[in-house]
């Protein structure tokens, strides 16, 4: 075995996901690598991952920085060693040998290219996606639409202003099943006065997370009619069982949170009431029902808000539910998060009952349709058979899409969802 | 949605304040189109008024000529009607007050539109100091600082020339002195056959001089399609002396006569030849030095242009760069656009640069124009795609004009008959290419332009017949098919 130069180039991290950007380089020039030893961290649109090498050798030169945003397929390193790599498999790291022409630098943020020399250039694209003339294309810009992702009405897939509309009102929604929204961006851009004439501010770039966030919150608040459902469990006696069976999920590696009972109860109430488990198609007129159940749980992170997402709900109890939801917050703040974690959803509870507050409203993770909202248990005074007990009090609150879920629906659901947690058999017997 | 725009817009941009460094037609498209969205306009050039290389010594000066030159050949070949007149006498003073009083129209024109919109026009040159300060320098040394939110430059290009070959002599000319004309030449030299030194060899060779060419490519006008170019160079050879592609200069020394020029034709040893006059047109080069970028986050390529992305934006997020520039093709009206956009986008729309097509214009004659994908592109990438020609020996206006030397393509995707590239050759090509572009950017399919009625008889029929081919028949052309 010789000697050889071998690169390590970003791995394709998930679909659609072209760029990432670095927020930490692990190595530096004169490190020795090992296979599968993380090299970099990065965040791209969705979420922030590390990367772990593929190569093992000695690092000779490293062609990104922190804050560049690199191409899947860039060249990240090269190093000096044994071309033992394992076999590359799909979607993991590849290392190839040095190629004839000259590898490219890490591309520099935002800026492309100049336009090459000649003196026109060729149309990008012939057939997919569909022809739209330059101002459809134009309004789309302004609409945050991506155009690839608009199928066009007219004649050989032309698409036309309309279509472009019908997508931005849609946006989301045609997403079925997956949390994760598309690549589009956030529309009208308002001028802004100017606020130093007022006192000192100080100007900080949004984090891809930051900016992801304010993009899927202001679309689905533009396009999902919200209603807000309130309600109160009383949690006296799940209290009392979680104290009595929490050690036994501690052996097992989890805690019982109030999040993982409501989790599992949620399984069999979206199981009862499958419009909560769907999704808006507003382009093709037509409610997309799920036959999975998969929970988001909304995690607080020092960097802001991540989603990971318990998949078959229905399939898994309590025990295993906690297990799995210990060790997915915990990959969320330690940024381990893969992308595929965060994919997928099809209801999203976030628990703010560890910091406080009486009640809120939150806003539907779309293109799902609903969102459970869990604030902090507190002993209140309840009437019970005439006289006056104290029982430890759940308030929730369901915020939902009106264009598919009635009210009375709405308050049916967390009705069910408040006495299965009263009486947990309710959720075995019904769910 | 340009009115969508401007709606967008509120108060508050009121409070933007934007300069330009440069008053071309990049650098005034955006002034104008960032002060009617409400900015504080400071626009920033070396003329009195806005114009820039495309008005004071280019386009508009060359086209001035060019139609001279158009206007004698035309009275020329008029014999062939049984029409002669007499040689032409030329008063070069008269000619060049002309191409000036069409200069300072349009120029001051520009002046009093920049005026009309409170811009504030200041003369000199412009360099940072940072990211949002600019220092101006007057002719006469005078400085003053400009403070600004958001800089879009557009220095435009300049003339380059030969690595190692400059001679400080008036013998040697570039486009900007070739247009000044200070007299006709004996015999002219034109130093590379691209759009400039065809349009301005043209001009000279009709006045009288003996005009060559000589290109170091295989033909005319690299970067067109050859099919095109072929029928330009019959016409340029009947013109001109001589026309030599494969060959490139060696050396120039300046003697007695003129200019001696040692020119290498292929492998071939280099042949010295003397020329009163030697004009290098050999390409322009980006105005990206001199202007304190260093004190910038602007980046720069290694060939000088300056890096942005689709909106124009460079890697400083408060400087912006259009035109020339910024990267090929170095074309006015690509320069325009690009300022709309990037006046735009800092206006707060979301704009951006993509154009499907941008028309190339030759005003020779006669005129060569393309736009979208050329069928050397398609070549050199691999792209499949359709191709048909119409021959304008068949045209019944290019008869009556007695101008059949002519051809019209038309470049398509082969699946979907979308219309991908468009190129012509003949009288009035530049004015005929704009429905090109408008069918690539419409996304037309051929026969989109088939079944759209053209006036008879006009040369745009061209258009018509050549998309109709492209299924195989046109009613002016008949191919013979396979066993009948």
């Amino acid at each position: 075995m010789n000697a050889k130069t071998l690169e390590f180039k970003l791995p394709a991290l998930a679909e659609n996901i072209e760029t990432a950007t670095v927020t930490k380089v692990l190595v530096s020039v004169g490190d020795a690598v090992a296979v599968d030893q993380p090299v970099l961290e990065i965040e791209t649109d969705k979420a922030a991952a590390e990367v772990p090498s593929s190569v093992s050798g000695t690092i000779t030169e490293l062609l990104v920085n922190e804050g560049d945003t690199v191409k899947v397929g860039a060249v990240v390193f090269r190093a000096t060693g044994q071309d033992a790599a394992p076999a590359p498999k799909a979607d993991a790291p590849v290392a190839a040998e040095v190629p004839a022409e000259p590898a490219r630098p890490a591309e520099m943020p935002a800026p492309v290219e100049p336009d090459s020399a000649g003196p026109a250039p060729a149309p990008k694209r012939s057939g997919a996606p569909g022809v739209a003339a330059p101002s459809v294309r134009r309004l789309a810009r302004e609409l945050g639409v991506d155009l690839s992702e608009v199928t066009g009405s007219g004649a050989d897939g032309r698409i036309t202003a309309d279509d472009v509309k019908a997508h931005a009102a849609g946006a989301g929604a045609a997403e079925a099943g997956a949390s994760g929204p598309g690549e589009s961006r956030t529309t009208s851009v308002e001028s802004l006065p100017d606020f130093a004439r007022w006192g000192e501010i100080e100007r900080q770039p949004m984090s891809a997370i930051r900016r992801r966030t304010a993009e899927n919150m202001a679309r689905a608040w533009a396009t999902v009619p919200h209603v807000t459902q309130f309600d109160k469990a009383d949690v006296t006696e799940l209290e009392r069982l979680r104290k009595e069976h929490g050690k036994k999920v501690e052996a097992a590696g989890g805690k019982l949170t109030v999040t993982a009972v409501i989790v599992k109860v949620l399984a069999s109430a979206l199981k009862k009431s499958p419009q909560f488990n769907a999704s808006v198609d507003v382009a093709a007129n037509e409610v997309v029902f799920k036959k999975y159940y998969n929970v988001g749980v909304a995690v607080d992170t020092e960097r802001g808000l991540l989603v990971p997402v318990i998949r078959d709900v229905d399939t898994k109890n309590v025990t295993q539910i906690a297990v799995e939801l210990g060790a997915l917050a915990e990959r969320a703040r330690n940024r381990k998060l893969t992308l595929d974690e965060m994919q997928g959803g099809t209801f999203t509870v976030s628990n703010l009952g560890g910091i406080g507050g009486t009640g809120f409203t939150p806003i539907v993770n779309a293109p799902e349709v609903a969102i459970l909202g869990v604030s902090r248990s507190q002993v209140e005074a309840v009437f019970v058979e005439g006289g006056v007990e104290p029982r430890t009090m759940l308030p929730l609150s369901l915020s939902y899409d009106h264009r598919v879920i009635d009210g009375a629906d709405g308050a049916r659901f967390l009705r069910w969802v408040v006495e299965a947690l009263e009486q947990p058999f309710l959720a075995t017997l019904e769910g | 949605m340009r009115r969508k725009v401007k709606d967008t817009m509120s108060d508050e941009a009121n409070s933007t304040r934007i300069a330009i460094i440069g008053a071309g037609p990049g650098g005034y498209a955006a002034a104008f189109r960032a002060a009617d969205l409400g900015m504080r306009v400071t626009l920033i050039d070396l003329e009195a008024n806005p114009g820039g290389v495309c008005l004071h010594r280019g386009c508009i000066p060359s086209k001035v000529l060019l139609h001279v030159a158009k206007v004698m050949n035309d009275a020329r070949d008029a014999v062939h009607w049984g029409v002669s007149f007499a040689p032409p006498e030329i008063d070069f003073d008269r000619l060049r007050a002309s191409k000036a009083e069409v200069v300072e129209k349009m120029t001051s024109g520009l002046g009093q539109l920049s005026r009309a919109r409170k811009i504030a026009f200041v003369r000199g040159r412009a360099s940072f100091q940072d990211s949002t300060v600019l220092r101006v320098t007057a002719d006469d040394g005078a400085e003053q600082v400009i403070e600004t939110d958001y800089t879009i430059i557009a220095s435009g290009s300049r003339p380059a020339w030969l690595p190692d070959m400059y001679l400080e002599s008036p013998r040697l000319l570039n486009s900007t002195s070739a247009l000044q004309m200070a007299d006709i030449p004996g015999s002219l030299l034109v130093v590379g056959g691209g759009y400039i030194g065809l349009e301005l060899g043209m001009v000279y060779a009709t006045m009288g001089s003996d005009v060559t060419v000589v290109e170091m490519t295989q033909g005319l006008l690299p970067g067109a399609d050859p099919d095109l170019a072929a029928i330009l160079s019959r016409r340029m050879e009947e013109l001109m002396h001589s026309i030599r592609p494969n060959t490139k200069v060696t050396a120039m020394t300046e003697v007695e006569q003129g200019i001696e020029v040692m020119l290498q034709s292929g492998d071939g040893e280099a042949v010295p030849e003397v020329f009163d006059k030697v004009l290098v047109s050999i390409g322009r080069k980006p105005n990206s030095s001199g202007l304190g970028l260093d004190s910038t986050k602007v980046e720069v390529t290694d060939d000088g242009f300056i890096r942005v992305d689709e909106h124009r934006r460079t890697t400083d997020p408060r400087i912006f760069a259009i035109g020339d520039v910024v990267g090929q093709p170095m074309l006015a009206h690509k320069a325009s656009h690009e300022g709309r956009v990037a006046a735009e986008v800092i206006g707060g729309a979301n704009s951006a640069f993509e154009p499907l097509a941008i028309p190339a214009v030759v005003f020779t004659d006669p005129e060569v124009a393309w736009c979208g994908l050329t069928e050397a592109e398609a070549k050199r990438d691999g792209t499949k795609v359709n191709v048909a020609r119409f021959p304008w020996g068949a045209s019944g206006r290019a008869a009556t004009l007695h101008r059949s030397d002519g051809l019209t393509k038309v470049i398509t995707d082969p699946d979907t008959d979308r219309v991908l590239g468009m190129g012509i050759v003949g009288t009035g090509a530049g004015e005929l290419i704009a429905e090109g572009v408008l069918a690539i950017e419409m996304g037309a399919v051929a026969s989109d332009i088939g079944l759209s009625i053209h006036a008879h008889p006009t040369l745009s029929e061209t258009i018509m017949e050549t998309a109709d081919l492209i299924f195989g028949q046109g009613t002016h052309v008949y191919r013979p098919r396979a066993g009948h």
